[in-house]
């Protein structure tokens, strides 16, 4: 069983609120969920949809087909209908739409007359539509009555009672007028699963790695991230600022953290454009910093709400001079939430800005779990803290130490004072311009701590035939569709994935072997959602291995499964 | 009691002989000292320019940031550990030109911080072009018909924005400006000091001299509660210069607005939260 359920309709209908409840059943029901969104740049109107994958399998991609369309407008069933399966269907209301169709893929369940007459208001609309989806699928409608009343519990008892008359009646009705369905989901046995997307991951990880500061700017499609820790602000003593710009987020979240608390910032690429000097200004002072990067395509405004992997080579670079720093880029939700301890951990560790790179489509992209495993998660508190900072004799705060490891005292805890400088400065802080110095503090701050990092980062992940003749290498985003794709041609070829989600520094090809599987394979392709090879490109600068087969995509939509097969199937 | 002076010892200073800048360092190691207020337990945020260099002259907690950021940096500060007093040190070029758009904000928040300002009326550091005070007309490398545009006037602004404390003064006028200090420090919400400054090198319009045939003390009788009135004083400038405390209200202040931050300051709660599974079950 592998079905995929479209919710399509325009921008302030509901469809979120009806895709975000039938991907919750489904996960509670045990299956394997892995949804994502494609919207439009805009607050009312035009098309968006909600694409839902449920299956008795794990899965972590969309397909092309739909098995099943709620329509919401006209325009939604033109747009759709030609992605059918075969015994796909569309379910829709011919009073609301102002039009019948025929065939018999195609429903008519009256959601507002329904909601109408038993409620005597069309506010119920949605919850009609949502039950008549699980009628139609043959499910039980325990788990959304369940959510249903979880959901409006403040609103109280009659509201509770409407939303469930209302999604018996759009069941029964689904249930007894579609004669056509052939669908046929198997009762869930397993446990009820974890549904959680990226930006929702990130910000879990930050609150658990003990972040306590978080200024942003919004931007689409990072904002998730700053609504996900501020709606746990109060809970976890965490302060959240909007601040004016990306420039004086990046700033204040560098001065809380040399005021003692570990900070984070996030933005898209054209806010992370304007917090580079501020990056820079991190690696001089040795402040440690998380910037979450979640792209989207530009150039400039480019497609503001859309997905792209174009933002690579600007964050290998980005900064003015030369200071050490770390890139992640995590593939999936779970990697997220790790990826992103793993970033304050090394942060802190090393008093550097570590960046994660993720794309509109992971950020909005929810995948099922049966759980986060929490005794992965570490924390060290690597700053020095009260009667231990205050018992030192002398304090400097970049003093020149074989490790490059400076030691970094919480300011007011002891009577020593301590001091950073954006410009040059000496062991203790302050402005210096001599050659000397110079030199000792650029090998302190770079060349000694770079050599330990390197020593952090894992190498790829490699998933397939262990003597594959062709190798897909991918990175970020790109590893759920990699996975699957790997999944559904290893009964056809001697197949593999090679991900990686530890970008930068490079992982160590002398302790790690895998660029030999690389070598050996007989074609290996990079695929990437940017139009010039960005990751082939650092790869072949880092080994000088060159990819001979490509896949670029840069629409701004994420790939679709049978999409990306047959674009391998060609060039293989 | 005041503490010894000796506490606040930094390193020499590279200014110009006759700069402005001398009185005001020293005025505000004085300020401190009277105040009781130890190098520890103050935080000096600066960006670029010759106010910039004015922590490592002294002895204090010291963010050197980045031309123009002293407010996002100050504010950062303060909201992670709000028992540190947090001066950011500026000058014209810094905090009226480069960082303009958050010195608008720091005022909207009232984050309890303390803007000194270092105002020139000229970039010194870059040897003599007109900043965002410069008067019109005054002629520079870069400006060869003049300054075009007209000067700012920061105090008017932060009056019309309701800043919640407003004053200036005048480098050479040291008492005064010590008691100026002490005011800004020990108000409670976000405090605006210009300070006039002399430079010596690159203004020769606005000298010693200029000033000293301007400056006046605002008296006893100024109400400066009165924001119309604060208003009008802000916008004196010309034959007369006021100097003094322009404004002031006794609005809430940002830090003091955040649940979070009731009980202890932000750093001292620095561990991750221990029930980890009350976050993870909502997404079941």
């Amino acid at each position: 069983m592998d079905y995929t359920v479209v919710i399509a309709g325009e921008a302030g209908q509901g469809l979120q609120t009806i895709g975000g409840i039938l991907s919750k059943v489904f996960a509670r029901s045990s299956f394997h969920v892995f949804t994502h969104q494609d919207y439009m740049s805009r607050i009312r109107g035009g098309h968006n949809f909600y694409q839902i994958r449920f299956s008795d399998k794990p899965v972590s991609s969309s397909k092309s087909r739909i098995d099943l369309l709620v329509a919401l407008n006209r325009e939604s069933i033109e747009i759709h209908k030609d992605r059918l399966t075969e015994y796909g269907m569309v379910v829709y209301d011919a009073s609301y739409v102002k039009k019948t169709y025929q065939g018999d893929e195609f429903l008519d369940v009256p959601f507002e007359s329904i909601s109408r007459e038993l409620t005597g208001s069309s506010l119920m609309s949605n919850t009609v539509a949502t039950a008549s989806v699980l009628g139609m699928l043959g499910m039980d409608l325990n788990i959304y009555e369940g959510i249903i009343k979880e959901s409006f519990k403040k609103k109280g008892e009659d509201i509770i009672k409407k939303n469930i008359d209302a999604s018996r009646a759009g069941y029964d009705y689904a249930i007894k007028k579609c004669l056509k369905c052939r669908f046929s989901v198997p009762s869930g046995v397993g446990r009820p699963g974890l549904l959680i997307n990226g930006n929702q991951a990130i910000g879990l990880g930050a609150i658990a790695s003990g972040c306590k500061f978080y200024s942003a700017y919004p931007m689409t499609p990072s904002t998730g991230v700053m609504i996900y820790i501020a709606s746990k602000a109060k809970e976890y003593g965490i302060v959240v600022e909007q601040a004016e710009d990306e420039i004086s987020a990046i700033n204040m979240a560098l001065g809380a953290s040399f005021a003692g608390v570990r900070a984070m910032t996030g933005t898209s690429g054209g806010g992370f454009a304007l917090m580079v000097e501020g990056l820079s200004l991190a690696g001089m002072t040795e402040t440690p910093i998380v910037i979450a990067e979640v792209q989207r395509p530009g150039p400039a405004t480019g497609l503001p709400t859309r997905t792209e992997q174009a933002d690579l080579l600007f964050l290998l670079y980005a900064g003015h001079g030369e200071f050490p720093r770390v890139v992640f880029a995590p593939g999936s939700p779970e990697q997220a939430f790790y990826l992103t301890n793993r970033a304050f951990e090394l942060a802190e560790k090393y008093q550097i800005p570590v960046l994660i790179l993720s794309d509109q489509y992971l950020a909005d992209s929810q995948w099922s779990y049966e759980g986060f495993d929490l005794s992965e998660i570490s924390f060290t508190d690597y700053r020095l803290r009260g009667r231990e900072f205050q018992a030192l004799k002398q304090y400097k705060r970049h003093l020149l130490t074989e490790d490059g490891i400076s030691p970094m005292a919480v300011p007011g805890e002891g009577e020593h004072v301590v001091v950073t400088d954006s410009d040059e400065h000496d062991e203790d802080g302050h402005i210096i311009e001599d050659a000397e110095t110079r030199v000792k503090m650029v090998n302190k701050r770079l060349k000694a701590k770079m050599e330990s990092i390197r020593q952090e980062i894992s190498p790829p992940l490699y998933y397939g035939d262990e003597r594959a003749e062709i190798v897909l290498v991918g990175w970020g985003s790109m590893y759920g569709i990699l996975k699957e794709t790997v999944d559904v041609l290893s009964s056809k070829y001697p197949i593999s994935m090679m991900h990686f989600s530890q970008i930068y520094p490079f992982p160590s090809i002398k302790e790690h072997d895998f660029m030999e599987r690389l070598k050996m394979a007989q074609k290996a392709i990079c695929i990437e959602q940017n139009a010039t090879g960005q990751f082939a490109r650092y790869l072949r600068s880092e080994t000088g291995f060159d990819f001979d087969l490509k896949i670029n995509k840069y629409d701004g939509r994420p790939f679709m499964l049978d999409e990306l097969i047959g674009q391998i199937e060609e060039i293989i | 009691m005041s503490l010894d002076r000796e506490l606040y010892k930094g390193q020499t200073p590279a200014w110009c002989p006759g700069c402005g800048n001398f009185s005001i360092l020293e005025t505000l190691k004085e300020a401190l000292s009277e105040l009781q207020i130890r190098p520890h337990q103050v935080t000096l945020v600066s960006g670029i320019g010759q106010a910039g260099k004015l922590p490592h002259y002294m002895r204090c907690n010291t963010f050197n940031g980045l031309h123009g950021r002293t407010l996002p940096v100050a504010t950062g500060i303060k909201l992670a550990n709000h028992e540190m007093l947090v001066i950011a040190v500026a000058g014209d070029g810094d905090c009226y030109g480069e960082g303009g758009n958050h010195l608008i904000h720091a005022i909207r928040r009232n984050i309890n911080v303390k803007l000194f300002v270092h105002n020139n009326q000229i970039y010194g550091l870059t040897k003599g072009q007109s900043s965002p005070t410069s008067l019109q007309g005054m002629v520079s490398k870069t400006q060869p018909f003049g300054s075009l545009s007209e000067p700012l006037n920061p105090l008017a602004m932060a009056v019309a924005l309701d800043c919640s404390f407003v004053a200036r003064g005048y480098a050479a006028d040291r008492e005064y400006l010590k008691y100026l200090m002490k005011e800004a420090i020990n108000h409670r919400g976000f405090a605006l000091l210009d300070i006039l400054q002399p430079c010596v090198t690159f203004n020769k319009i606005n000298t010693y001299q200029w000033y000293a045939e301007r400056i006046y003390r605002l008296d006893d009788s100024y109400n400066n509660t009165d924001r119309k009135l604060a208003f009008e004083t802000a916008l004196q400038w010309g034959d007369r210069i006021p100097t003094g405390i322009i404004f002031r209200n006794n609005k809430a202040v940002f830090e003091e607005k955040i649940p979070v931050l009731k009980e202890r300051p932000l750093k001292n709660n620095f561990n991750p939260p221990e029930d980890l599974q009350t976050l993870l079950k909502e997404f079941y």
